[in-house]
């Protein structure tokens, strides 16, 4: 007999799974524009998982460099701060002086520091032979190895003598090594020409890495008092880092040395200081900020391609639907409700975009990793910007498919059958 | 079980205004076996749209099981047009991509029948129309006779009470003609109510009642008209339509 069906008991969603593979069946009629269609998801989400993987490789890069220095180091420039923690011509100043950087080590109100290395950073051209190279020449007093944990591959560092009788000497980076003397080379004994001045070299460092403009090892050391008066004839320092005892007394160290250096400038009020103090932790803070802003900047750049990508999808999901209004106006006619067609279209789109986002994924860290090896960064990329980035590719899907999804499902039935 | 009370359908296309059905009244009860006759333009196809909750009326009302059909929601009248109608078109309407047995298993799929109970009921329709081992084809791989044999599996898949057929044997040969009327009367004798529209005086023969339809109005409704009539004078319960 004839089974009267009660109307309205039925299963709220049809067969996700099978839907599924409909849809990836209807996907397949059309390989071509299904692939098109994607290559938009494909190249936005490539482009927002490269920048991404970049800024956090740059950012990692900045923090190893950073934290090498080490991390209880505070660094007092000439030169005012100025508001922000923007400093205006710092280091253009000539406000400090080895005799403040002496007077903090001997100073009995200083209690919270272990060691104080004056220093002098400027550029010059290093003659060896027939080589030359044009480098960061840096005048340091023995104190310099302990403060940056700085060690040495052959021979010694400058020694306290060095420095009170302005020994004509110089410790080498392992970069100047292989560019003055070639790789893997031991020069300890040989000479080098800084200005004109004849410096004998006694002591190799040992590699600290970094690049770009941190770079550690292409670098040349003379003591401090030689860098003053015989090569480039100023009396004043760069720099003056300050290693706390600990991590824990950083602040206090901060403001032992900042009144100290107050009252020996005769200065009273601290917002007219002739100095700067900097710890790492600024440095660092400043440093990730520029690189996230950066990020982000690049990652909304690649956002705007990945809308593209979503309308894309938005007009191949139009078309499609009028191209099978015939077979919306059928299913409707066998049963099918509105939600229905909408799962239908949608699934279809996500398929779209959701095999998009992993393609994307996979080129935008293939970009990554070439990019980060070119430019000497060490590849760097969250597990959740990854997952979120497929999620997004999805619901970009959802979205773009939605209003194509919509319109099919609100065809009537007949229209739809009869449409030509 | 189908009751049409001056069922009027106007068609507006720009200026134009095409009156396809003017004051159609008449009913139907389960159980019936119908045909609809009628010369080419004069509504047959509107109004079985309109019984298959596929169009709406434009003025009048259509009841089906007693619930009048125009006040339902979409989604209501996506479950009626799933589990009460089975609808035979006149081009058999299956879709191309999927095989004779996946055409006949989409009506289960909106109807929520688990997927075990899908195949296997598919196929067995399919072997009630003489296809069993046509499962696998597609709808090109078949004969216009078969496909509209699926199409009648497919209309059957949900076990509707009624089933609506717009001119199941329009494109096929007196044979294959003969051959869909044949499984008409078996459902009309296991108990489904059937219309079916039809040019042909031989298939319409196998029907128990014609309607006529000319310019959109009943001009004649035949044979058992009268019979039923007369049965609910005896009955006493219905006066006349
Ligand atoms: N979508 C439409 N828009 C405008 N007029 C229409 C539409 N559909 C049908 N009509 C008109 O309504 C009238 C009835 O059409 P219908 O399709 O119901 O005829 P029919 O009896 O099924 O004819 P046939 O036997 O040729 O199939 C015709 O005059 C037709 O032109
Ligand atoms: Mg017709």
């Amino acid at each position: 007999m004839v089974g009267e069906r009660p109307v309205t008991k039925r299963v709220a969603i049809t067969d996700l799974f099978e839907t599924a593979s409909t849809a990836f069946e209807a996907l397949m009629l059309n390989k071509m524009r299904t692939a098109l269609a994607s290559l938009g998801i494909v190249i936005g989400i490539g482009a927002v998982i490269a920048m991404v993987s970049l800024g956090q490789s740059s950012q990692k890069a900045v923090e190893m460099q950073i934290q090498s220095l080490g991390s209880n180091l505070i660094t007092v420039m000439p030169g005012s701060q100025m508001t922000g923690g923007v400093r205006g011509a710092a280091g253009a100043s000539t406000s400090l002086t080895y005799d403040d950087a002496k007077a903090i080590e001997v100073s009995n109100e200083v209690t919270s520091v272990a060691s104080v290395s004056p220093e002098i950073s400027r550029r010059a051209q290093v003659i060896a032979g027939r080589n030359n190279t044009n480098t960061q020449i840096l005048g340091a007093t023995p104190a310099y190895a302990e403060v940056r944990q700085l060690f040495l591959t052959s021979g010694r560092f400058i020694t306290q003598q060095d420095v009170d009788n302005m020994g004509k000497v110089a410790v080498i980076g392992p970069q100047v090594v292989s560019v003055l003397f070639g790789e893997g080379s031991d020069p300890v004994g040989q000479t080098l020409r800084i200005n004109g001045i004849s410096l004998k070299i006694v002591g190799i460092t040992a590699s600290k890495g970094g690049s770009g403009f941190m770079n550690q090892d292409d670098v040349v050391f003379v003591p401090l008092t030689t860098a003053q008066k015989q090569l480039f004839g100023i009396d004043y320092v760069t720099s003056i880092s300050v290693a706390a005892k600990s991590e824990a007394v950083m602040n206090q160290a901060r403001n032992e040395v900042g009144y100290l250096l107050l009252h020996r400038h005769k200065l009273t009020d601290p917002a007219q200081a002739d100095f700067s103090i900097i710890s790492q932790e600024d440095v660092l803070g400043a440093a990730s900020q520029i690189a996230n802003t950066f990020t982000t900047l690049l990652a909304g750049i690649a956002m705007i391609s990945l809308l593209v990508g979503g309308i894309g999808i938005m007009n191949i999901m139009l078309v499609t639907v009028v191209e099978r209004t015939r077979e919306i106006g059928l299913r409707k006619s066998l049963g099918a409700r509105k939600k229905d067609i909408i799962v239908q279209f949608l699934i279809e789109s996500s398929i779209l975009t959701f095999v998009g986002g992993i393609l994307g994924v996979a080129v935008g860290i293939s970009i990554a990793v070439v990019a980060a090896k070119f430019i000497n960064l060490p590849f760097s990329l969250s597990l959740p910007v990854v997952l979120l980035s497929i999620g997004v590719s999805c619901g970009i899907g959802m979205i773009f498919g939605l209003y194509p999804a919509r319109k099919a499902a609100n065809l009537s039935p007949i229209d739809a059958l009869r449409f030509e | 079980m189908i009751e049409c009370d001056r069922v009027t359908k106007i068609y507006r296309n720009d200026q134009v205004e095409t009156v396809a059905l003017a004051d159609v009244s008449f009913k139907i009860e389960g159980g019936e076996f119908v045909a609809v006759m009628g010369p080419s333009g004069s509504g047959k196809s509107t109004l079985m749209h309109i019984l298959g909750c596929l169009d709406a009326p434009t003025t009048g009302t259509y009841v089906l099981d007693g619930k009048e059909v125009g006040k339902l929601k979409d989604d209501e009248q996506a479950c009626i047009r799933n589990g009460k109608i089975g609808f035979v078109f006149q081009s058999y309407n299956l879709l191309p991509r999927l095989t004779a047995h996946k055409n006949v298993m989409l009506p289960m799929t909106y109807g929520g029948i688990p997927k075990d109970e899908r195949i296997d009921r598919a196929a067995k329709l399919l072997s009630k129309v003489g296809l069993g081992d046509r499962l696998e084809y597609k709808p090109s791989q078949l004969s216009g006779g078969q496909q509209q044999r699926v199409a009648i599996a497919r209309a059957l898949a949900m076990n509707p009470s009624l089933i609506l057929a717009d001119e199941p044997t329009g494109n096929l040969a007196t044979a294959q003609g003969e051959q869909i009327m044949a499984i008409f009367r078996e459902l009309n004798e296991q108990g489904h109510t059937i219309i079916m529209i039809t040019h042909e005086q031989n298939i319409a023969a196998y029907a128990k009642r014609i309607i006529y339809i000319r310019d959109g109005k009943v001009s004649a409704d035949n044979g058992n008209h009268g019979r039923r009539k007369a049965g609910n004078e005896e009955g006493g319960n219905h006066g006349p339509v």
